[in-house]
């Protein structure tokens, strides 16, 4: 930290705090990012990242603090303010017009005139420059809806330098990528870096805090708990900054006992409504005592599989379970249906499939199996008493917290959400376990229990399919792992025998002829 | 967020200031037309409540909006806007007018029991279509209940003026109901000895079957199996689809129910007070039921509350006109301002309110998460 003396910080905040009605999102934050740096922000979900940037943004008003930028005292009130003060945002979820072109897009909000010509001109010329001095390369006609998600996140950063911006703020950019996707993006980020712009970098993956910044802080309930050179410090460490103790990143368990084939797949194929083919037959098994891993970058037809064996989209083709035959369109292809076949479901999207955010958890604890014996008085009548004592129970073995019954699902942690979730479903025994993204903004301590808690399903004979767009997490659980992409499966591989980089390609379509 | 506040500082504290409100501004319109406030509100009042004859209109509205605001609550806890409780309560009307004139009933319990039977299915299957429509080809429930309401109206139009109509009468109504079915008046009831109470008020033994539809809902909402899935599916669509809800049954079951509650109204205002089906029998309550249930946060016992200030309203409305020179119309502005502070400007008071419940809870805790 020398030169802090001399070269004015690019950012500088000063005891920045925001408070969200009784919850203090930001509590006193003070950093300082110098220029020409990749400096990573890391925290677990609600940690008060995203708050942080957005009111650097302008997107919210602090209610103290103040920002500096390049020494300079500045305020921003809105994002306008913030573009003009040199400051450049990616989503996480891009903001493009996907029937625009790319340079559509880019002047979209920026353009010089009514007329758009004269823009359009000017934005192709500073587009082939900035193309040249950074290697972003892109076709300027393509049209959004035309081109891959890392093209899409080129456009998102272009459509930044564009406006000129110095500072870069990426959140979670790499979300959305495949590993080779990601790294592409590192590599920009690097180029950019050395031409002297500013990046600001946040994620909850500390692989690519540790691969690609400078300096990083840390987060955690509102605060920064810490700020150190990269360099400096470990994934252990940081994963401890976080959570606030110390953290196992690591699964243990046991060699696999394959039992009898449970689940048994065979030419599966889904049209969504505008009947484009989401599926295209695909074939899979799992069988009792083991975990298969769905490998793919989010949209490639893993979430539409999940929603065929979890009893709410419609399909042709063949499904057995336990040796028998799946309705997949009449009228035995729904939910309670699944249920009935012993088949339980911790979905996707907890928040909006897994969950109902406004009802208290012992309502959710019935959730799906809200017509079970246990839970009936008097034929019509839930009983609401059997259902809170269900619930109690279950909140102590699964460790929920605050283990209070009565509170609203919208008011516990992502974690602590996914855990009523889990303890809902897990404590069904179910034969076939299905489970997507299991820890998706889930905080890393929780992370630990959920990924013990399959491991243990899974060691008493269950079958577990088990879909997540993390590969270090498909990797840690799977007994074998298959690759999706585009619809289809690209092939079969188990752990111990593979690695990121050749998962990597299969999730981009990529076989090992071809490659 | 949701701690931020107590519970009874939001379904109590916040209405009453919404209230309260609304009359300020009322007053001020009344004040503008250069009529006193002060004595309008006193006639309001006097008119109203002030006697049993004046409860015995408030009560016999509030009735009428108890069932049309229910309507409207149990479709919006299942995320439906059930905008035909207008065209339900005159289908009721139909229903109820039927069972009066064609059925022989040997005492008003039978009629009563089998007239409102006939209102609940005349009212569900004037809700069936829509929902029907809404469930298996996505057309939006608003325009389909709304078009239903006109459609409703040229019907009843067509059968009071032809197969319904007295012969030789020259107005678009049918008969009276047969003296068995005309049902016991609150005259009737709480009348004793030389006391005459309620005098030739139309409140009615109607008012009760209206209690116990409130207590109905409530049992059906928070305390049955199909209420638990109609919340869910209301809260969310694609969650309850995870759960194995299966959406048709949902929209099909609420909005008969629905539909069901607002035809029996008809109970009230065609066979307990009007002893006859008329023409526009309805009157709006189907509307005033969209801000009663609003009002009343689609909760029967908010509705009850709702309805009975509605049937304040009107009551003392009507006294108001009859009395001052302020018209009749003054009274759908007091009522448009009440709507328009408790339903749409909710959050104008929500908002302040929270920040002030915030501000006094933040010194002792404030490190929620």
């Amino acid at each position: 930290m020398t030169t802090a003396a001399d070269v004015a910080p690019a950012i500088e905040l000063r005891g920045i705090s925001k408070a969200f009605g009784a919850v203090q999102a930001n509590k006193d934050i003070s950093i300082r990012v110098m220029p020409g740096t990749i400096h990573g922000i890391i925290g677990e979900n609600g940690a008060g990242k995203s708050t942080l940037m957005s009111i650097l943004y302008g997107f919210y008003k602090a209610d103290a603090g103040e920002i500096f930028i390049s020494g300079r005292k500045t305020s921003i009130p809105d994002s306008q303010a913030a573009i003009a003060a040199g400051i450049g945002m990616v989503f996480q979820h891009f903001k493009l017009v996907e029937n625009f072109t790319v340079l559509e897009n880019i002047i979209l909000g920026a353009e010089d005139s009514g007329l758009l010509s004269p823009s359009l001109r000017r934005a192709r010329r500073e587009l082939a420059a900035l193309a040249d001095e950074y290697g972003l390369q892109v076709e300027p006609d393509a049209l959004i809806e035309d081109i891959g998600v890392g093209m899409q996140q080129r456009v998102e950063i272009l459509k930044a330098l564009y406006r000129k911006a110095d500072i870069l703020i990426l959140d979670e950019p790499t979300g959305v990528l495949t590993p080779a996707e990601a790294d592409q993006l590192f590599r920009i980020l690097e180029r950019l870096k050395a031409e002297g712009k500013t990046i600001i970098l946040i994620t909850h993956k500390l692989r690519e805090i540790m691969g690609a910044t400078d300096t990083v802080s840390v987060m955690r309930r509102g605060e920064m708990t810490a700020t150190v050179k990269t360099s400096n410090t470990s994934p252990a460490e940081l994963a401890e900054l976080m959570v606030g103790r110390k953290v196992l990143l690591q699964v243990e368990k046991q060699p696999r006992k394959p039992g009898a084939r449970i689940l048994d797949i065979s030419n599966l194929t889904v049209h969504d409504e505008k009947n484009v083919p989401r599926l295209k037959g695909i074939n899979l098994h799992v069988n009792a005592g083991e975990i298969l891993g769905i490998a793919g970058v989010a949209g490639n037809g893993q979430s539409e599989l999940l929603e065929v064996l979890g009893g709410y989209a419609q399909a042709s083709g063949q499904i057995t379970m336990n040796g028998q035959s799946l309705d997949l369109t009449g009228a035995k292809s729904d939910g309670q249906s699944r249920r009935t076949r012993g088949i339980a479901h911790v979905p996707e999207d907890r928040q909006r499939e897994g969950l109902i955010m406004d009802y208290q958890a012992w309502e959710n604890i019935a959730f799906g199996y809200h017509r079970d014996h246990a839970y009936r008085k008097a034929g019509l009548f839930m009983d609401h008493g059997a259902m809170r004592r269900d619930t109690t129970e279950k909140m102590a073995r699964f460790d929920v917290r605050p283990p209070d019954p009565r509170l609203a699902a919208k008011s516990f942690s992502g974690g602590n959400q996914q855990k009523i979730v889990l303890a809902r479903e897990i404590e069904r025994n179910p034969d076939l376990l299905l489970i997507g993204q299991p820890t998706r903004g889930v905080d890393i301590g929780a992370i630990e229990f959920i990924h013990q808690q399959i491991i243990a399903l899974r060691d008493q004979g269950k079958a577990i399919l088990l879909v997540s767009v993390e590969l270090e997490e498909i990797l840690a659980l799977s007994d074998r792992i298959a690759v999706m992409f585009d619809g289809q499966i690209m092939g079969e591989r188990l752990p111990e025998n593979t690695d990121e980089k050749e998962l990597g390609l299969l999730m981009a379509g990529i076989t090992e002829e071809a490659a | 967020m949701d701690s931020a506040m107590p519970k009874w500082a939001d379904v109590f504290l916040i209405p009453m200031i919404s209230l309260l409100l609304a009359a300020v501004f009322s007053a001020i319109v009344i004040y503008a037309i250069g009529e006193s406030p002060i004595e309008a509100l006193k006639l309001m009042v006097v008119g109203a409540v002030g006697s049993t004859y004046g409860w015995g209109y408030t009560l016999y509205y509030a009735t009428n909006f108890m069932f049309t605001g229910l309507a409207v609550a149990v479709a919006f806890h299942a995320r439906l806007f059930n905008i035909g409780g207008e065209g339900q309560a005159m289908l009721g009307g139909l229903g109820v007018a039927l069972a009066c004139l064609y059925i022989p009933w040997s005492h008003w319990a039978f009629a009563l029991i089998g007239s409102a039977t006939a209102g609940a299915v005349f009212g569900a299957a004037w809700a069936a279509i829509p929902a029907f429509l809404q469930a298996k080809r996505g057309s939006h429930i608003v325009i389909t209940t709304i078009m239903f309401n006109f459609i409703a109206a040229a019907l009843l139009n067509f059968l009071l003026i032809g197969a319904l109509k007295l012969k030789g009468a020259m107005e678009p109504a049918t008969g009276k109901f047969p003296e068995p079915t005309h049902l016991p008046s609150f005259q009737d009831m709480f009348s004793y000895g030389d006391t005459v109470l309620f005098r030739g008020a139309p409140a009615n033994i109607s008012f009760f079957v209206a209690l116990l539809a409130c207590v109905f809902v409530w049992a059906l909402i928070w305390r049955t199996r199909l209420g638990y899935e109609l919340r869910a599916y209301g809260h969310s669509p694609t969650a309850a689809k995870y759960a194995g809800i299966n959406p048709t049954k949902i929209i099909m079951v609420t909005m008969l129910i629905s539909g069901a509650l607002a035809g029996m109204m008809a109970v009230n205002n065609v066979q307990g007070e009007a002893e006859r089906l008329v023409l526009n029998a309805v009157e709006g309550a189907g509307f005033i039921g969209i801000a009663v249930a609003l009002m009343g946060r689609s909760h029967p016992f908010g509705v009850l509350l709702a309805a009975l200030l509605f049937g304040f309203l009107y009551q003392g409305g009507a006294e108001l006109a009859l009395w001052t020179k302020i018209p009749r119309e003054m009274i759908v502005v007091i009522q448009a301002l009440v709507i328009q502070f408790t339903g749409a400007l909710d959050d104008m008071v929500r908002t302040p309110v929270t920040k002030i419940f915030v501000a006094l809870r933040r010194p002792p805790s404030g490190q929620e998460g």
